[in-house]
């Protein structure tokens, strides 16, 4: 590209985005009251265990409530391309439009561009409530454009969050700075509180124009990293914690990593699995270390879900993802693409929309509790895993065949627990490879006793069947958490009545032949 | 006068282009070019070459040996 031609092009966005400032700026001051991302309405489906002020900031947050992540969207635009430092599960040279991974990015975009993009999007997904700068390097190692990008989205976009993600190695350097700019949300990747693990994960780190390997490396981000935790959360900022979960390196410590965390105010943790595959070029991937099993990974997350809350939702998404966790639409939103959109940002129709999502949510959740509180009375340890087909907003409105995932669920007397998203392939695409498919959906989703969608045809009908996984599809269109919990109670009675023999069920295949994009 | 980066291997991060004390280093196609002519070996600067321990890419900044080493005086 001739850079001239290309610094004209910014140019001209520059003024695109005066003008949708402009905009703006003559919407907030119509008297619509403009609180960061807080809905005008009622939170009546608050949940019982957290503090309203905490509430507040993350019931429209997909990624730090589970129960949002159904009717609302993030984006994330890569503004941070330079790295501090190298992780061994890390390649961002690799860029595959198929590849769904952090730390990668098909463009980068300057701070007028990603506005752009984010006015874009806010403009054609309603849902969207949430910015994020998470790479595709680390975003405080490009402090100044990803600052810039939050102050000019915070100028035109009072209505969306603001997030990021870090490694924490530049943290404490900018807390305050974060403070200052109403961000609410960072999320930490802490891998270890150990540097003997730590120098197994981190080849090296540049601190302070100097490059450190080994366990000098390991010490110097591990003390950062708790440091800026503990600066976040003294200023009221929420932390999520993010680890990578590395059978034989840190699958164990991870408990004690869990532990410090939450010493030190964490509101959240999210244990990933180890993303690793040849093809991706990292040292883990090309050493064979593999990623751990659904099981492995949900009995470490209940081994630490005593201590906090844990996520069980994360996607492992993009550093330009865009959408609903699982539905992601980056690729309407191109740099190419943004250039030729006609932007119209409508704040009153974004916030008609919350409206709209909050009433819904509160319907769902007296549902939901309705049908628990008739439960009460029910004493049983039976605990079944059922398979949900959603869309998102909280309903079963997925056909089996066009599923990209499904939400799995444990349900018991006291309600619906969230265990994970399994990815899979699509099933219906067009006849293409569909016996395999089907087969490697069952397997998918083979710890579960029941599979809730929308609609679904004859012969998946039957393989699920065979394969001892019922069919439920009389809840289609309807929400997901007081259908679970109908269908749990029918269950049981069915139990009771010994017309059906509950058996606990063999492993799920896990997400991870999808989340690894292996074969 | 002497680093250079091999374009080929250059991921574009721009994380040199920050480290640099001299200002040597800009963008160009869409990976990182060092002006030979600014480039000090970060001499007088800091003990190491900063592009070269910036870079997540081994052996991609290096010496240029087409050209004669910087010196410090000059």
């Amino acid at each position: 590209m001739d850079p001239v031609a290309g610094h004209r092009d910014r140019a001209g966005d520059a003024e695109d985005v005066r003008e949708i400032i402009q905009v703006i700026a003559e919407h907030n001051g119509c008297g619509t009251s403009v609180d960061r991302g807080e809905t005008a309405c009622g939170s009546r489906a608050a949940q019982s265990d957290l503090p309203s002020a905490i509430w507040q900031k993350v019931k429209s947050h997909p990624c730090y409530s589970q129960e949002a992540h159904h009717h609302y969207a993030r984006m994330h635009v890569a503004v941070a391309p330079a790295c501090n430092m190298q992780c061994n599960y890390c390649n961002r040279k690799y860029d595959c439009a198929n590849e769904s991974r952090p730390g990668v990015t098909s463009e980068k975009l300057v701070p007028e561009q990603a506005l752009k993009k984010t006015l874009a999007v806010a403009s054609a997904i309603p849902q969207l409530s949430v910015l994020g700068i998470a790479g595709p390097g680390d975003p405080l190692a490009n402090p100044e454009k990803t600052f810039r990008t939050f102050e000019l989205v915070a100028k035109a976009a009072p209505d969306i969050k603001l997030c990021l993600s870090t490694n924490g190695l530049a943290l404490p350097d900018h807390v305050d700075t974060i403070a200052r700019l109403d961000i609410d949300h960072v999320t930490i990747t802490i891998n270890m509180i150990d540097p003997e693990v730590g120098r197994k994960i981190y080849p090296w780190i540049f601190y302070r124009h100097k490059r450190y390997a080994g366990l000098e490396a390991a010490k110097i981000l591990s003390r950062r990293q708790l440091q800026g935790l503990e600066m976040l959360t003294e200023r009221g900022i929420l932390c999520k914690v993010n680890s990578v979960m590395i059978p034989g390196i840190n699958d164990q410590h991870l408990v004690d990593v869990n532990k410090a965390v939450k010493s030190r105010g964490a509101f959240l943790h999210n244990i990933m699995p180890l993303i690793s595959s040849p093809e991706h070029g990292t040292v883990f991937g090309l050493s064979g270390q593999r990623g751990p099993t659904a099981q492995e990974l949900t009995a470490l997350q209940d081994a630490c879900q005593g201590n906090m809350n844990m996520m069980r939702h994360c996607r492992q998404c993009r550093a330009d993802a865009v959408g609903l966790l699982g539905d992601d639409r980056s690729a309407e939103f191109t740099i190419e693409r943004i250039m030729a959109m006609d932007i119209k940002y409508n704040f009153e129709s974004r916030q008609a929309y919350r409206t709209k999502v909050e009433r819904e949510r509160a319907a769902q959740a007296a549902a939901e509790q309705e049908e628990l509180s008739s439960l009460a009375s029910e004493t049983s340890d039976i605990k079944p895993r059922v398979a949900v087909a959603t869309k998102g907003a909280g309903l079963i409105n997925e056909h089996f065949g066009h599923a990209k995932e499904f939400q799995v669920y444990e349900l018991s007397t006291s309600g619906a627990r969230v265990l994970g998203a399994r990815r899979i392939d699509h099933y219906c695409k067009g006849g293409y490879g569909e016996e395999r498919s089907l087969e490697s959906i069952i397997r998918t989703i083979n710890d579960c006793h029941a599979v809730f969608v929308a609609k679904i045809g004859g012969r998946p009908r039957s393989e699920l069947l065979k394969a001892g996984i019922e069919v439920v599809d009389q809840y289609a269109y309807d929400f997901m958490g007081k259908s679970m919990i109908a269908w749990f109670k029918s269950y049981l009675d069915k139990v009771e009545s010994g017309e059906h023999r509950h058996l606990q069920r063999g492993a799920g295949d896990i997400q991870q032949r999808a989340l690894n994009s292996a074969a | 006068m002497p680093f250079k980066i091999i374009s080929s291997q250059c991921t574009g991060c721009s994380a040199c282009e920050m480290e640099c004390p001299n200002a040597a280093i800009s963008e160009k196609n869409g990976t990182f070019a060092i002006d030979a002519k600014k480039c000090t070996e970060c001499i007088g600067h800091f003990d190491e070459p900063q592009c070269v321990a910036a870079c997540p890419v081994d052996n991609t900044c290096v010496i240029d040996t087409s050209l004669a080493r910087y010196k410090a005086s000059a």
